[in-house]
């Protein structure tokens, strides 16, 4: 194993794992109780896909509109499997494992190391998948924990913090006019459709903009 | 059962489900650009309307509170290009201190 390798799987490990703190709070602000906030970074282990589900929750949406949005957003897991998969090379119980960890996170350090050669990619894979694995679940924990002891989430700025988390995790996506473009109709079309649609569908109905943007060629 | 397990359960079976289809299908059948393009903007458009409903909508109705200016802040500082945490940790700032000032 090379040391840049295991240098940046770490790095990003800690720093993206750290962020488990942001969600186990606004789980437990939504109403989820400390095992359902756990099972969620367990089970789920994909950041946007979690945020979603609790987002949609505790805006009053349907459990079915939480779980609609939560894999809408997971579809990019599946792609990256799909990446992954002949780098990998893994089947049985393993195929089950490096399955779980197929996130943004794995992915992205695996990629970076191509230069270095198919072994890279895997220890960067593996090294990251567990590595954010472990320290998103322990800061799951950490921060449910720490709202239950909070109490009122609004009197923490819990409320604010969660649309704050939202707006982070989408602006590194927003390269260029196009993505910002989309970005703008969407919220838009969210908001106005909230009074009208209740809490769930208005943010399912953006999936088409989404669709109706990448359907003609761009740029 | 009630809604919250349904979600929570309900989700992590497809979230674990998605993957596990992707390390099994080859990845020749990955080609069509049009879905490619598809598949990154949907992200895009799902959070980009998250922070909208999370901001401004509550239960279904439009409420301008302490919640607007948390997010502003987070706006600058992501254009000032903090960091992830402090984007966040000044979103829940901002809006504690109105909250408990109102």
């Amino acid at each position: 194993m090379n040391r840049a390798t295991v240098t940046q799987s770490l790095s990003v490990s800690f720093t993206v794992g750290l962020y488990g703190v942001a969600f186990g709070a606004a789980s437990i602000a939504a109403g989820f109780s400390l095992l359902q906030t756990c099972l969620l970074s367990l089970l789920t282990f994909s950041g946007a896909s979690q945020f979603a589900v609790v987002g949609v929750i505790g805006a009053g949406g349907s459990a079915l509109s939480a779980i609609t949005t939560a894999s809408l957003l997971g579809i990019r897991n599946m792609l990256y499997a799909m990446r992954m998969a002949p780098i990998l090379k893994v089947r049985g119980f393993t195929k089950i494992i490096a399955a779980e960890v197929t996130i943004d996170e794995s992915t992205g350090v695996a990629i970076g190391q191509e230069s270095l050669g198919a072994d890279a990619m895997k220890h960067g894979f593996w090294l990251t998948g567990i590595g954010v694995y472990i320290f998103w679940n322990f800061f799951t924990v950490l921060g449910a924990l720490g709202a239950q002891a909070m109490g009122n989430p609004s009197s923490w700025g819990l409320d604010a913090a969660v649309p704050a988390a939202f707006l982070g995790l989408v602006w590194p996506r927003l390269i260029g006019n196009f993505e910002r473009a989309l970005a703008a109709s969407s919220l838009i079309l969210a908001v106005v459709l909230s009074p009208i649609l209740g809490a769930g569908l208005p943010i399912i109905s953006t999936a088409l903009l989404a669709v109706a943007f990448g359907w003609k060629a761009r740029r | 059962m009630n809604a919250l397990w349904i979600s929570v359960l309900g989700t992590g079976a497809i979230a674990f489900g998605l993957k596990y289809l992707g390390h099994s299908i080859p990845e020749k059948y990955l080609t069509n650009p049009r879905m490619l393009r598809i598949n990154t903007l949907i992200p895009i458009a799902l959070l980009s309307a998250l922070v909208g409903v999370q901001t401004i909508a509550e239960k279904g109705k439009w409420i301008i509170d302490q919640r607007l200016a948390g997010v502003a802040v987070a706006l600058i500082a992501l254009s000032l290009k903090a960091p992830y945490f402090v984007v966040v940790i000044s979103a829940a700032i901002t809006s504690a201190v109105i909250y408990r000032v109102r």
